[in-house]
C-alpha cells in the first residue's frame, strides 16, 4: 500500500472544530451574552457536522480506489526536522481511520446536538460547547494523525479535555477531583506510549529508518524482528510499552479506576468521551500497529488475557451497582475489555466493528440515562426509579433496543461484533477455550446487569417521591432525535459485518483487510470448521437469554429475590463487589498515601539535611567572617595604627629641633662650621 | 718683631669674643654686635695678610668690601630687630617662640 | 742708636684696646655699655688697619663703621629699651657650651696659626693706598663693585620697606 492520493480536505475535518473551540472558548461568554445559547451552539454543532460531511467524502473517496491504494494524504507542512527526525503536520484516511473519523464526527455529532438540549440550563454553556468542540479537534488528530508524535498530540489532548470536561463542575470538589484522577490515571499511561516510542524511534533510527510516519514504520516494520533492547526483544517491549498507554487512555486493568468515577461530569460527555471516542483510543492504537503486535505474540498473550480479564472483573462489578451512570461506566469497562481480548487474538477488524457497534449502543444508553436523569431532575439511584417507561417512551424504546444489542441479540449490530470477537477468541492461534470462557461468562453477566438496569429503572412501580412523581417529563426532541437515530443505528449497523458462517460477505473485514493484511495472517490460521461456529453462536445467544430471564425473574416479576443473593456467604462476596474489590481504597493506600509519604520523607530532608547543610554553610561562614573581623580588627588595623603611631613618636622627638629658639640655630651654624673645619683640617 | 702671626693672634681672640657674643646673648642687638666683632676681625686678617704679601691692595679693597656689606647687613638686621620689638615689645630672642614645633 | 722702635708699643697698645674693647662687648651685661665698647673695638681696629699701612680702609673704618653703623645701632638700641624697664635681661644662655665650642676653635684655629710657617714677604715703606684701591675697584674688581653698589641699593629698600611696616602700624 505504497500509493498515495493528495487531497486538502482532510485537515478542515481536524480543523474546523478547533475554529469552533477557539470561537466558543475565547469569545464564548460575550456571544453567549450577546446573542444567546442559540449562537454558541450553531458555532459548535456546525462544524462537527460539516466534518461529518467531509469524512463522508473520504470515505466515498477511498471506496472509489483500489484496495491496495486507499490512502488519502492531507499534508500541511514540516512540523520540525531536526537530526534525523522529520515529523510533518499530515492527515492520512486509510480504511481504518475512514470508520473511526465517521464514528467521531457521527456520533459526536448527534451528542452535540443533544447537548444542546441537556445542557440548557447550565450558565457556562458557552464553556462547555468549547471543550466539547476542542475534545472533538484532538480526537480527529489522534485518529488521522500520519505519524506517531502528532497521534501523541491528539492522545494527550484528548486526556486533557477529558479532565476539563469531567471535572466540568469544579466548584464541587469530588467532581472536580474526579477530573484530576482521570488526567493522573491517563498519565501513567502516556508515560508507557512515550516511552515505547522512543524505542520504536530509537531503534528504527539505529536501523537507518529514522521516522515516525505510519505507513514507512509499516514498510520497514520487518526489520525489527530479531531486535534487542537490554536482553529483550524489542518489538515486544515496544509493544508492551505503548499498551500500557492504551490501558491507561482505554481503561483496562489496572488502569481502569478513573472511568467510574468520570461519571461526575455531565451525562454527554460520559457518552462522548467515555463510550465512544476516547476511551476507544487504545484499541484504535493498536490497530494502528498491528504489524508490530503482530510481530510480539508475547504482547498479544498479555492484551488478550489483560481484555479477557477486564471483561470479567468489571463485569462483576456492574451487577451490584445502583446508579445509572456506574453500571454503564462498569459495562464501558467490559466492553473495551471484549475489543482488547479481540485484538489481543489478532483478530483486528472484530476489535474495531465492536468499537463501532459499542459506538453506538454505549451512546445511546449513556444519553438515554442522561434523559431519565434530565426527566428525574437529577436522581440518579435506579433504586427511587422505576417505571418510568409510562412518562418517557421515546427514552424506553431506544434505551431498550440499545441493551437487547450490548446483550448481544440476534439480529442487532451488538450479536454480529460480540459474537466475531468469542468466535475469534476460541479459534485463533492466539486463542483458546479459557479466554473464550471468560468472554462468555462475561457475556451472561453483561445481559444480565444490563437487563436489570432496564427492569429497574423503567418497569414496575415508581419508587420515586411524590413530588418528584410529578415532574417526571419526556425530554425534548432535541434530545431524542439523537436518541432515536443512535438506536437505528445499533439496530441495524451490524449488518456489515456478517460473518461468512451466516451468508454474510463480512464487508467491514474486508474494507479493512488493506490495513490489517498482516495481522489476518494470524488470525486465520487455526481455522475450524464451520459447525463449531454455529455451536458457539448459539452458546452466546443462550447465555444472553439466560441473563435476561435470570433479570426478569429478580426485578420484574420478582420471583426470585436479589437479596438472598446478596446475603449469601454471609453477603462477604455482595459486599466485595457492590465495593468495587476495594481496588481504590488499595491505590490510596499504596498509591496515593505511599507517595504522600515519600514527599513528607523528603520535605523532612530537605528541611533537616538540606536546610541542615545550608545554615551549617551560614554559621561557617559568619564564623569565618569574625575571625576575618578579628583579624582586620587587630592585624591590619594594628599595622596601621602601628604606622601612625611610629610616625607620632618620632615626629613627637624631631619635632624639639624646631625650639624657635634664635640661639639654638645659631649654634648648630657654628657647630657646623667649626666641624667642617676641624674635619678639614685633619 | 711684629710679625703677621701677632695680628693673626689679635684677630682670633676677637673672632672668639664675637662667637662669643653670637651664641650667648638674648639680646638681638647684642647677636649683631657679636657678628660685627666677628666680621671685624675677619678685616683684621684681610689687611695682615695684605700687608706681609706680595699681593698689592687686593686685601684691602676686600676689606673694604667687608665694610660695605657689613653696613648692609647690619641696616637690615636693625630694621628686623625693630620690628621684632614692634610685634613682641622685647628683643629677647626667647621670646620669639612663635616657630617652636 | 739702638733700634729702639715704637712699633710694638704701639701694636700692643692698640691690640690692647682693641681686645679689652670686644670683651666688653661680649661680657658687659648692659647693651649700651656693649655699643660703646664696640665702638671701642671698633676703633682700635682702624688703629691697627694704619699700623698696616692701610690708611684709606682705617679712614673707611672710622667712617662707615663708627659712623654709621655704630650710631646706627646706638638708635636700635635706644629705641629698643623701655626706659621703665631698667632691668634689661641680658642673661646669657648655656655658658658652657658656648666656652666649650670657643676653646675647641680657639684650640685648633691658634694651633693653625702657631704651627704654620708663615711666608712674610718683607715689609715696604707705607704708601698711600687711595689710587691703588680706586684704582682696583674699577679695574680688576669692578664687577664686584658694582653688584656691592646693588646690594647697598636692596638693602636700602629693603630697610625702607621694613620701616615703613613699622611706621605706619600695626598689620597694614
Amino acid at each position: 500500500m505504497h500509493d498515495t492520493v493528495t487531497v486538502e480536505y482532510l485537515r478542515w475535518i481536524v480543523l474546523l472544530p478547533l475554529l469552533g473551540a477557539v470561537l466558543n472558548g475565547v469569545t464564548g461568554a460575550a456571544i453567549q451574552k450577546a446573542l444567546g445559547k442559540r449562537a454558541i451552539s450553531v458555532i459548535a454543532c456546525a462544524p462537527v457536522v460539516l466534518a461529518f460531511g467531509l469524512a463522508v467524502r473520504a470515505f466515498v473517496q477511498l471506496r472509489a480506489l483500489a484496495p491496495e491504494s486507499r490512502l488519502l494524504l492531507d499534508r500541511l507542512f514540516t512540523w520540525m526536522s531536526v537530526g534525523g527526525l522529520h515529523v510533518d503536520i499530515a492527515f492520512q484516511a486509510d480504511p481504518l481511520s475512514a470508520v473511526m473519523v465517521l464514528v467521531v464526527t457521527g456520533v459526536g455529532g448527534l451528542i452535540h446536538i443533544y447537548s444542546i438540549g441537556y445542557m440548557h440550563d447550565e450558565k457556562s454553556y458557552w464553556r462547555y460547547f468549547g471543550f466539547l468542540n476542542l475534545f472533538t479537534f484532538a480526537m480527529l488528530t489522534l485518529v488521522l494523525a500520519d505519524n506517531l508524535l502528532l497521534m501523541f498530540v491528539g492522545w494527550e489532548g484528548v486526556g486533557l479535555c477529558s479532565y476539563a470536561l469531567i471535572g466540568f463542575w469544579y466548584t464541587d470538589w469530588d467532581k472536580a477531583s474526579a477530573g484530576s484522577k482521570a488526567f493522573i490515571v491517563n498519565r501513567v499511561g502516556d508515560f508507557g506510549f512515550m516511552l515505547g516510542t522512543f524505542l520504536l524511534f530509537w531503534i528504527l533510527s539505529g536501523l537507518g529508518h529514522p521516522t515516525l510516519a505510519f505507513r514507512e514504520i509499516g514498510a520497514q516494520a520487518h526489520l525489527l524482528a530479531g531486535q534487542t533492547f537490554a536482553g529483550m526483544d524489542a518489538v515486544t517491549l515496544i509493544t508492551l510499552l505503548m499498551f500500557v498507554g492504551a490501558c491507561g487512555k482505554s481503561a483496562q486493568i489496572p488502569l481502569y479506576v478513573w472511568l467510574p468515577d468520570a461519571m461526575a461530569g455531565p451525562t454527554p460527555v460520559s457518552a462522548l468521551i467515555h463510550a465512544a471516542t476516547m476511551v476507544t483510543a487504545g484499541v484504535y492504537m493498536i490497530g494502528r500497529m498491528n504489524f508490530l503486535y503482530s510481530m510480539a505474540p508475547t504482547t498479544l498473550a498479555v492484551v488478550a488475557f489483560g481484555g479477557a480479564l477486564t471483561a470479567l472483573f468489571a463485569a462483576t462489578i456492574g451487577l451490584a451497582q445502583n446508579d445509572i451512570k456506574r453500571v454503564l461506566a462498569y459495562s464501558t469497562i467490559s466492553q473495551l475489555g471484549y475489543m482488547f481480548l479481540a485484538m489481543g487474538v489478532g483478530a483486528y477488524a472484530a476489535g474495531i466493528f465492536h468499537l463501532m457497534t459499542h459506538a453506538f449502543f454505549k451512546a445511546c444508553l449513556f444519553l438515554g440515562s442522561g434523559s431519565v436523569i434530565h426527566g428525574m431532575h437529577g436522581e440518579q439511584d435506579m433504586r427511587r426509579m422505576g417505571g418510568l417507561r409510562r412518562w418517557m417512551p421515546y427514552t424506553y424504546w431506544t434505551f431498550l433496543i440499545s441493551t437487547v444489542a450490548i446483550a448481544g441479540i440476534p439480529p442487532t449490530s451488538g450479536f454480529f461484533s460480540k459474537d466475531e470477537i468469542l468466535w475469534k477468541a476460541f479459534s485463533s492461534a492466539h486463542g483458546g477455550v479459557v479466554l473464550w470462557a471468560m468472554g462468555f461468562t462475561g457475556a451472561g453477566l453483561t445481559a444480565f446487569y444490563m437487563f436489570r438496569q432496564v427492569f429497574m429503572t423503567f418497569h414496575g412501580e415508581c419508587r420515586a417521591d411524590h413530588h418528584t412523581q410529578e415532574h417526571i417529563h419526556e425530554s425534548p426532541a432535541v434530545m431524542t432525535y439523537p436518541l432515536v437515530a443512535l438506536a437505528v443505528l445499533a439496530l441495524v449497523g451490524g449488518f456489515v459485518g456478517v460473518p461468512a458462517a451466516l451468508g454474510g460477505a463480512n464487508e467491514f473485514e474486508q474494507w479493512l483487510a488493506p490495513v490489517f493484511g498482516h495481522g489476518h495472517a494470524a488470525a486465520h490460521a487455526g481455522h475450524h470448521v464451520e459447525w463449531s461456529e454455529y455451536l458457539l453462536m448459539g452458546l452466546s445467544v443462550a447465555i444472553a437469554v439466560t441473563g435476561i430471564l435470570v433479570a426478569r425473574a429478580m426485578y420484574l416479576t420478582k420471583s426470585l429475590s436479589p437479596d438472598s443473593f446478596a446475603e449469601l456467604a454471609h453477603g462477604k462476596p455482595y459486599r466485595v463487589v457492590y465495593n468495587k474489590y476495594y481496588v481504590d481504597e488499595l491505590y490510596e493506600a499504596v498509591f496515593v498515601n505511599g507517595t504522600l509519604w515519600l514527599t513528607r520523607v523528603a520535605a523532612w530532608f530537605d528541611q533537616h539535611v538540606i536546610d541542615g547543610i545550608v545554615n551549617g554553610a551560614a554559621q561557617v561562614t559568619t564564623m569565618v567572617s569574625w575571625l576575618n573581623g578579628l583579624f582586620d580588627n587587630y592585624v591590619i588595623d594594628g599595622l596601621v595604627n602601628g604606622i601612625a603611631t611610629v610616625v607620632n613618636f618620632v615626629g613627637g622627638r624631631v619635632r624639639r629641633l624646631q625650639t624657635g629658639s634664635i640661639n639654638a640655630y645659631l649654634y648648630v651654624v657654628v657647630i657646623a662650621v667649626v666641624g667642617v673645619m676641624i674635619a678639614r683640617l685633619f | 718683631m711684629i710679625g703677621l702671626p701677632h695680628y693673626l693672634v689679635v684677630s682670633l681672640i676677637v673672632f672668639l669674643l664675637g662667637l662669643y657674643c653670637v651664641l650667648t646673648r638674648r639680646n638681638a642687638i647684642g647677636i649683631l654686635m657679636g657678628v660685627e666683632l666677628i666680621l671685624n676681625s675677619a678685616n683684621i686678617n684681610y689687611i695682615a695678610f695684605a700687608r706681609y704679601s706680595s699681593g698689592g691692595y687686593d686685601g684691602q679693597v676686600f676689606a673694604v668690601f667687608v665694610i660695605m656689606l657689613a653696613a648692609a647687613e647690619a641696616t637690615i638686621g636693625l630694621a628686623i630687630v625693630l620690628g621684632i620689638y614692634q610685634t613682641f615689645q622685647t628683643i629677647d630672642v626667647e621670646a620669639t617662640e612663635t616657630l617652636r614645633g | 742708636m739702638s733700634e729702639f722702635s715704637f712699633f710694638p708699643l704701639v701694636f700692643y697698645l692698640l691690640a690692647a684696646v682693641t681686645v679689652v674693647s670686644a670683651a666688653g662687648v661680649a661680657f658687659s651685661r648692659n647693651v649700651v655699655y656693649s655699643a660703646f665698647s664696640l665702638m671701642g673695638t671698633l676703633m682700635g681696629a682702624a688703629g691697627l688697619f694704619l699700623l698696616l699701612a692701610a690708611d684709606f680702609v682705617a679712614v673707611v673704618q672710622v667712617l662707615i663703621y663708627v659712623g654709621g653703623i655704630l650710631v646706627l645701632m646706638l638708635f636700635a638700641v635706644m629705641l629698643t629699651v623701655r626706659i621703665a624697664d631698667v632691668r634689661i635681661s641680658n642673661r646669657s644662655l648655656g655658658r658652657l657650651p658656648a666656652a666649650v665650642v670657643i676653646a675647641v676653635t680657639g684650640a685648633v684655629m691658634g694651633r693653625a696659626i702657631v704651627g704654620t710657617t708663615w711666608h712674610q714677604t718683607p715689609l715696604n715703606a707705607p704708601v698711600p693706598t687711595t689710587y691703588g684701591i680706586g684704582d682696583a675697584f674699577l679695574s680688576r674688581f669692578v664687577l664686584p663693585f658694582e653688584l656691592a653698589s646693588m646690594v647697598l641699593l636692596a638693602a636700602l629698600i629693603g630697610a625702607v620697606a621694613l620701616s615703613r611696616k613699622e611706621l605706619k602700624g600695626n598689620g597694614s
